[in-house]
């Protein structure tokens, strides 16, 4: 059975993210805090575009850099990292219209309720991230048919 | 981090989203839409079934009617409401294609966190660093 995702609009510059994972907290925390299990999710690998490198020091202070190669590049700092239950990081490629995204890990026992958050620093910002979303939604379309394929195969670390 | 791979698109009706999302900010405007997609209903009816003042009710559907979500009529002393069906679809298709991007994105790290599972458990929990 999947879990649902649940998106709700908090106000015109808040957008929240709501999934339950069959997994303890700490395991979900390490899946989104290692690199080379991050990019296993973030950009599933049979996708057309690979990240060409993923840095993340996960830790309060430290920088992250995820590139696309061709000066695509999205970047910003971990400004909280509370293993294994919270991360909330800046996103800076964006300039001063760019998000603050945080993320809770809640241990319900064998299963996480992950809550995600990006708030924007005005609507104007908000609403120029939702119109770029656009522009990727035929990519991503292709995502669903691909995490078919992708099943049983997914490597490990 | 989130999806803005092409930060230099503009969005043509930035100012008319915003308006929309502020009026469907509130529980009790989301809930009117919901009952006006079951039909068109009059300000009174829409007061009764929210259990609210005729004045609160018109507050509600003043906002929704400026954000272009609904529009009203008044036929005698009666005033109708009746859904503004294409920008509530915009403001749907929105929310669902962000949805679908992370949904996605969640399908792949379900994956992920299954094999991180599996894998503690062949370890005995000695997996963590």
């Amino acid at each position: 059975m999947k879990n649902r995702t649940i998106v709700e609009r908090r106000s015109d510059r808040e957008v929240v993210v709501t999934r339950t994972f069959d997994a303890p907290a700490y395991l979900v925390f390490e899946a989104w805090s290692r690199p080379e299990l991050f990019k296993q999710w973030w950009v599933p690998q049979s996708l057309g575009t690979t990240l060409q490198s993923c840095e993340m020091d996960v830790r309060t202070g430290g920088t992250y850099r995820l590139s696309f190669g061709e000066g695509m590049d999205f970047f910003g700092r971990y400004i909280e990292v509370s293993p294994p239950s919270r991360i909330v990081w800046t996103n800076e490629e964006s300039g001063e219209n760019g998000s603050v995204t945080t993320v809770t890990f809640e241990d319900k026992g064998d299963q996480t309720l992950l809550v995600m958050s990006e708030v924007y620093p005005s609507k104007e910002a908000f609403e120029a991230a939702g119109g770029a979303e656009n522009a990727t939604v035929e990519t991503f379309a292709q995502l669903d048919e691909l995490l078919v394929t992708l099943g049983p195969s997914v490597t490990r670390s | 981090m989130c999806y803005t791979l092409n930060r230099m698109v503009q969005y043509a009706h930035q100012s008319r989203l915003a308006t929309s999302f502020a009026a469907l900010s509130d529980a009790t405007r989301r809930g009117v839409l919901e009952q006006l997609g079951r039909g068109d209903a009059s300000i009174t009816d829409l007061a009764s079934r929210f259990h609210m003042s005729l004045t609160g009710m018109k507050k509600h559907v003043a906002v929704l009617e400026q954000a272009g979500l609904v529009t009203t009529e008044k036929v005698g002393r009666v005033r109708t409401c009746t859904l503004g069906l294409h920008r509530l679809d915009e403001e749907t298709a929105w929310i669902q294609r962000y949805r679908q991007n992370w949904d996605a994105r969640f399908e792949a790290l379900d994956k992920v966190v299954e094999e991180l599972k599996r894998k503690a458990r062949v370890d005995g929990r000695k997996s963590r660093k």
